[in-house]
């Protein structure tokens, strides 16, 4: 034994045991989103059970298990049950009960003795709604202008179809409402700032009122005519409702012209569970949030992520290539080089809220301020540039993913063969040529991860965002069918600030929770796949040098 | 043919030289330009890459002047411009009772006790029209009171028991040329008539007024010593507009002696006497019919003499000055019996004459002195700054007034001049004893360290200690490191010397990637998933840092008294990825055990038990949860480059050392630690780098409650939490702004050094590895 501690063996041991403990915590954590996110979406089994409140009497709940965990009795008793028997610690579950509008919460934590046995009644109906979230309940029957059209096992057949002619309709009013709308919302913006600028040029005489006040009339009958027709969808939509059984036995009637969606998940197949979860999951990704973002789909999240990344890289690539080709082939041995490899690990090392401060003071205060001043000085004071927006948000990111791309181009850089560059050197070529047709073409993969890697960085990033542009809900994407159509100055949604602002700043986190794991997951899919990509780029391009070098 | 008839040439569009024939001499000159086109491309190619390498400095620079530039203001001393002397506004022969002046600082109003008002220019003293108060015929004033500077309220008392009510307005039009004009005047809100408030008509020579809405407070000092107290309760008919006033007043009794002055707080609840040149009575008058004596209290040292006394915006602090320049403030402050009274919080540095009028600021805690000497001194109350002294003018000073924006002074000397001069004085609450040390606020108990930048009132006091905020940054990062820094070591050297290399590549990639995970998505695991577990499992989680290591130990145990057949399948360097499940084990193990341990233990609930038994506060997001994840998140960063400098020694060095007997473990220890150790100890400044500014598992893993404790079981608040937290909110330009800034160039400045410090240890050890 004493000798087995000597020979330092448990040290090496231990150590192991320090990366064994990393990465069962990575894989743990990519586990972990994995495993929620990725169940978000499939269809969860409704369960129907009672309840014994303190008093013994008896209730029926309805709803979807979320969560079971072992608690400490003590506390389920602090909070107001009965338990029986004398055991420290008891399991409880926590159900989705739905129906807020009805009930007033919709999720609670319920500790497994007073539950009976728990039932999956086949014709359960889960309601999914444009407004207070699911609904559940036992289809009694199907009205329409409140005469009942259908009752008993015809009723689902008859609801499928009826639901479907809502959704249409409401699309249709939901079409109308951003598109048509919008676009004389628009027009009329655009008069404003039109009469404004003449105005602020002094040209705004007698005949351009005139002219403004003619425009406006014909935008303003436009905007009467859809009115009417919007009137009229309203009306068709409201035609039609449900009426179900819910928990506490009441009858509650569900205007169709709120569902988005309904179906009895315990009578579902395993194929019906996977087309209704792929079906889910395209939802998700490409429609706009509802509920205060807690749920609905989260288009607009990916499409300003994205964007901003796209910018960023127009604006990082090109200076970081430039300091890196600077650094490894011009600089030499001097201070200056030292220098700069101090900044590029100090740009590297700040933290992040910096940025994010320093973004906001500069490019957004200073810069943007002024740049209203020149250029925007007709819709002063309501700021154009001088508050945060994507342009500035892809700035300051391109600032704190500068140095990932630095030093990845000049790890490729360095890796590039000797021979080669003197070899070019030799035939003639000045050393301008020999970068850019030979050393730089043979770079691009390294550039390349260089860029991933950016791209993954500032896809992930959160804190500095938060100051220079990122909101919760963005009415308008920053890219549409308005001239200049792309519009750098507006905010955007971020799919890392939304699951911050859905996990922690939402009025109902329990509801939001399933969704903000579902943006994780997302998110960490996609930072995981750009750096496996950048990895296996990297491998493959040091084995090809390897090679070369052999040559 | 000769050589020199050949020139090479190398296309800039083609990789392929191409050799040309050099035959005619206008084919040389095309290509003597040619050549001159590619030097000069050459050499601009150069300085643009050169653009692109200085950029990265100019970039890191501009970072830095930028915050310290914002953050600059704070710090400068404050600046008061040429003072302009100008004769007395209005008839010299009548005593100035008070000055004010509106809110743009274009006009000053001077009070006199003849009953009239001269309005003039602040900038030269020319008139800007006067207003006589209208009193009954024979009418004498004998007093003159005024109340809460930014009500704009004053009172005449009069030799018949009677007293006026009287208020400056500035109406604000707009000329053709749309042109400011501002119209001073005055106006009578209980009416013109004046208000009985003696019964017996002797003359009222001490008076005091607060008025707020429809609610005013007179306090009167007769001829005969008694003092009178009543409330008016002012209502407006909104049809016929005449004004009823409901009263209830009372006689004050209990203070003797010779009272010098009477103040009443702007929300009309207390009223302080200063009498006999040293005490101050206090008396709660919130119901007005029946005053109630709380304290009376001696204010100067013995020998010395109160001779001026005022209270600051808001209405909670008294400023005390004596004859030998001495000032100080006072409050109420609770006990433990929950009693208010009146307490001495701090003194300022001293004027250098006896204090002749201090006068207070319309919004914050600052106030400005006269003495008898001719001096004038700018004083903020909540950072104990004398922000500006100076002589003005000759003789004493009579009076002296802060305009609104507290951005001009306004003083009178006893030559009869007028001086105003411009202020620059918007930061003054910062201090470094009102940053880094405690202060004692309004209605707090005790000197505290507070952070607490706003508040729905106006004339709140804002709280701006960075303490609490540093030692929230420190004690993040301490359980982050306390985590991290063994963790990452002992990978580190495994990875870097005992791991075979077929693990290392997956291991490498994998400890990248979690580098790369967001710190959004940990945070939310840390808030959402890892704190409630914690809470519910703390006995678990803590047996956890216990038996991952002891079953780590075990194993390696077990594996050595396996027979050598056996354990030798496998191969060293894949220890490692055999103790994953084991790991995995020990805090399944820990967990199972843990919920057992609490109920014998702990009562069942550990949380509950830590508060109740131990009075200990656990709450749920706290420092063991941030240690964790945090810890987690700086692990990657600590790992990757004590691996690069524990992989880069020298393989001669450790195969030497092997060679002459040593074990792996030794040479390990004593040879390739050693040499790494200066690259080691760069990893883990930069790791600590990372925890300090982390933002998003601070924000979303603690409370983010600004305490000053180093509890396991608390949260904190970060500087750079904060930051994210506050400055989407802040005004520009406030000091709460630039505070904001401070705390980025305060974490710029920290990590600036540690990466210089880390990157200049690791470019030495770099060089001394190649000369080896």
């Amino acid at each position: 034994m004493k000798e087995w501690v000597n020979s330092g063996k448990p040290w090496i041991w231990g150590t192991a045991g320090g990366l064994a403990l990393a990465l069962v915590m990575v894989f743990g954590v990519l586990w972990l989103t994995a495993a929620r996110g990725l169940i978000y979406f499939w269809p969860s089994q409704v369960v129907e059970t009672t309840f014994i409140e303190k008093d013994g009497s008896k209730v029926r709940l309805i709803g979807e298990i979320k969560e079971r965990e072992e608690v400490a009795v003590r506390r389920l008793v602090e909070s107001g049950f009965k338990i029986p028997g004398d055991e420290k610690f008891t399991t409880r579950y926590l159900l989705k009960l739905g129906n807020r509008d009805v009930s007033g919460f919709d999720f609670k934590w319920y500790p497994e003795p007073l539950l009976t046995d728990m039932t999956y009644p086949k014709d359960i109906l889960t309601v999914e709604r444009h407004e207070w979230g699911n609904f559940y309940g036992h289809l009694k029957s199907v009205k329409e202008n409140g005469v009942v059209v259908a009752e008993g096992e015809a009723a689902i057949a008859e609801l499928d179809k009826r639901v479907e002619r809502a959704r249409k309709l409401f699309y249709e009013i939901f079409r109308t409402e951003k598109h048509d709308i919008g676009n004389i919302n628009y027009e009329l913006e655009q008069l404003r700032l039109k009469q404004r600028k003449l105005e602020l040029d002094g040209k705004f005489d007698e005949a351009a009122k005139q002219d403004l006040q003619k425009q406006r009339e014909v935008s303003d009958a436009r905007f009467a005519d859809i009115q009417a027709r919007l009137e009229k969808l309203r009306t068709d939509i409201a035609r039609d409702s449900l009426s179900a059984e819910v928990m506490d036995g009441r009858i509650v009637d569900v205007p169709l012209a709120k569902v988005s969606e309904v179906y009895r998940s315990n009578a579902m197949g395993l194929f019906d569970k996977i087309g209704f979860y792929f079906s889910k999951l395209y939802a998700f990704g490409t429609e706009d949030p509802r509920e205060a973002n807690t749920e609905g789909g989260i288009f607009p999240a990916i499409f300003g992520t994205v964007m901003m990344v796209i910018l960023m890289s127009i604006m990082v690539m090109p200076l970081g290539v430039m300091a890196a080709i600077y650094m490894r082939e011009y600089a030499g041995h001097g201070p200056l080089i030292r220098i700069i490899r101090i900044a590029v690990n100090n740009l590297a090392g700040v933290p992040s809220i910096v940025y994010g401060v320093f973004g906001l003071g500069f490019f957004i205060y200073f810069l943007g301020g002024n740049i209203d001043q020149l250029f925007f000085a007709e819709s002063l004071p309501a700021p154009t540039f001088g508050s945060p927006g994507i342009l500035w948000a892809s700035l300051t990111l391109a600032l704190l993913t500068l140095p990932v791309v630095i030093v990845a181009t000049e790890e490729g850089l360095s890796r590039v063969p000797r021979s080669l560059r003197e070899g070019s050197l030799a035939l003639g070529a000045t050393k301008a040529e020999t970068l850019w047709l030979t050393v730089l073409p043979m770079t691009a993969p390294a550039m390349m991860t260089g860029l991933i890697l950016a791209v993954a960085r500032a896809a992930g990033e959160t804190a500095p965002l938060m100051l220079v542009g990122v909101v919760k809900l963005a009415p308008s994407l920053p890219l549409d069918g308005y001239f200049p159509y792309l519009h750098l100055e507006r905010q955007f949604m971020h799919l890392g600030f939304h699951i911050y602002d859905v996990g922690f700043q939402s009025p109902n986190v329990e509801a939001a929770r399933p969704l903000v794991y579902a943006t994780a997951f997302l998110l960490v899919l996609v930072i995981v796949v750009l750096n496996l990509a950048a990895v296996g780029l990297r491998n493959r391009l040091r084995e090809k040098y390897r090679l070369l070098e052999g040559m | 043919m000769s050589a020199r008839d050949f020139v090479f040439c190398i296309s800039p569009y083609s990789r392929n030289p191409v050799l040309i024939m050099n035959d005619t001499n206008s084919n040389l000159h095309t290509i003597a330009g040619s050549m001159r086109r590619r030097l000069l491309t050459d050499i601009l190619f150069k300085h643009v890459m050169t653009i692109g390498g200085i950029s990265v400095i100019v970039a890191i620079s501009l970072i830095f002047f930028y915050l310290a530039s914002v953050a600059y203001p704070l710090f400068r001393p404050v600046q008061v411009g040429a003072w302009q002397s100008y004769g007395m506004p209005g008839e010299e022969s009548e005593r100035t009772l008070s000055l004010a002046s509106e809110e743009q600082r274009e006009i000053g109003a001077r009070f006199t006790d003849a009953g009239k008002v001269y309005f003039f220019n602040l900038s030269d003293g020319k008139p800007r029209g006067e207003a006589k108060i209208k009193l009954p015929a024979g009418a004498i004033i004998t007093s003159f009171a005024t109340g809460d500077a930014n009500e704009y309220i004053a009172a005449y008392g009069l030799a018949d028991g009677r007293a006026v009510v009287v208020k400056q307005v500035y109406g604000v039009t707009f000329d053709a040329d749309s042109k400011r004009v501002i119209q001073p005047g005055i106006e009578y809100p209980l009416g013109e008539e004046p208000l009985a408030l003696d019964k017996k008509r002797d003359a009222i020579v001490k008076l005091a007024i607060q008025s707020k809405g429809d609610d005013t407070t007179l306090t009167a000092l007769t001829r005969d010593g008694r003092l009178l107290l009543a409330g008016l309760a002012a209502s407006k008919n909104l049809i016929t507009g005449a004004i009823t006033i409901e009263r209830s007043s009372s006689t004050l009794d209990g203070v003797t002696g010779e009272i010098q002055n009477l103040i009443v707080e702007v929300r009309q609840r207390e009223l302080y006497i200063g009498h006999d040149g040293k005490f101050i009575t206090h008396f709660d008058i919130t119901d007005k019919t029946q005053p109630r004596l709380i304290q009376k209290l001696q204010v100067v040292a013995e020998g010395e003499k109160m001779s001026a006394l005022n209270i600051l915006s808001g209405g909670f602090s008294l400023i005390v000055g004596t004859d030998k320049g001495n000032l100080s403030q006072w409050f109420q402050v609770r006990d433990e019996q929950n009693l208010y009274t009146l307490t001495h919080i701090r003194d300022f540095k001293p004027m250098p004459g006896k204090v002749t009028t201090l006068s207070p600021e319309y919004f914050r805690k600052g106030f400005v002195a006269g003495d008898n000497l001719g001096t004038v001194g700018l004083y903020y109350a909540t950072s104990q700054k004398l922000l500006w002294r100076d002589a003005v003018g000759k003789g004493e000073i009579i009076a002296a007034e802060i305009s609104p924006r507290a951005n001009l002074m306004l003083v009178q000397s006893a030559d009869g001049q007028f001086h105003a001069a411009d202020v620059d004085n918007e930061f003054p609450e910062v201090s470094f004893s009102s940053l880094w040390e405690k202060v004692w606020y309004e209605s707090y108990e005790k000197p505290e360290f507070i952070w607490q930048s706003s508040a729905a009132t106006n004339d709140f006091e804002p709280k701006f200690s960075l303490a609490p905020l540093t030692l929230g940054t420190l004690k993040a990062a301490f359980y982050a490191m306390l985590i991290a820094t063994p963790l990452a070591l002992f990978a580190a050297i495994y990875a870097a010397y005992f791991m075979s290399p077929r693990m290392r590549r997956v291991a490498k990639p994998s400890i990248e990637i979690m580098e790369a995970l967001p710190t959004v998505i940990l945070g939310f695991l840390a808030g959402l998933w890892l704190a409630p577990l914690v809470e519910n499992n703390l006995a678990g989680t803590f047996l956890s840092f216990v038996f991952i290591p002891l079953a780590v130990m075990l194993a390696a145990l077990l594996w050595g008294l396996l027979p050598e057949n056996l354990s030798g399948r496998v191969r060293p360097g894949w220890e490692a990825a055999m103790l994953m499940p084991v790991v995995m084990l020990g805090i399944w193990l820990a967990f199972q055990v843990g919920h057992p341990i609490e109920a014998i233990f702990f009562g069942g609930d550990m949380p509950h038990w830590l508060s109740t038994e131990m009075g200990i506060t656990y709450e749920q997001r706290n420092s063991l949860v941030v240690g964790i994840v945090m810890g987690f998140a700086v692990t990657p960063t600590i790992f990757s480059i004590a691996e690069d400098a524990i992989f880069s020694v020298p393989k001669h060095l450790s195969t030497g050392s092997l060679a002459l007997g040593a074990t792996p473990w030794q040479t390990l220890k004593n040879v390739v630690l050693l040499t790494a150790s200066p690259g080691i100890f760069s990893a883990v400044m930069i790791g600590m780098g990372r925890a300090v500014g982390e933002t998003m598992i601070v924000l979303m893993a603690t409370g983010n409650t600004a305490v000053m404790d180093m509890s396991i079981f608390t949260g904190f608040r970060t500087l750079a939490a904060n930051v994210g937290v506050e400055m989407p909110e802040a005004a520009v330009g406030t000091t709460h702004f630039r505070l904001l800034f401070v705390s980025a160039l305060v974490l710029f400045v920290f990590t600036f050094v540690v990466n210089t410090v880390a990157e200049l240890v690791r470019q030495r050890l770099r060089e001394k590895y190649s000369s080896i």
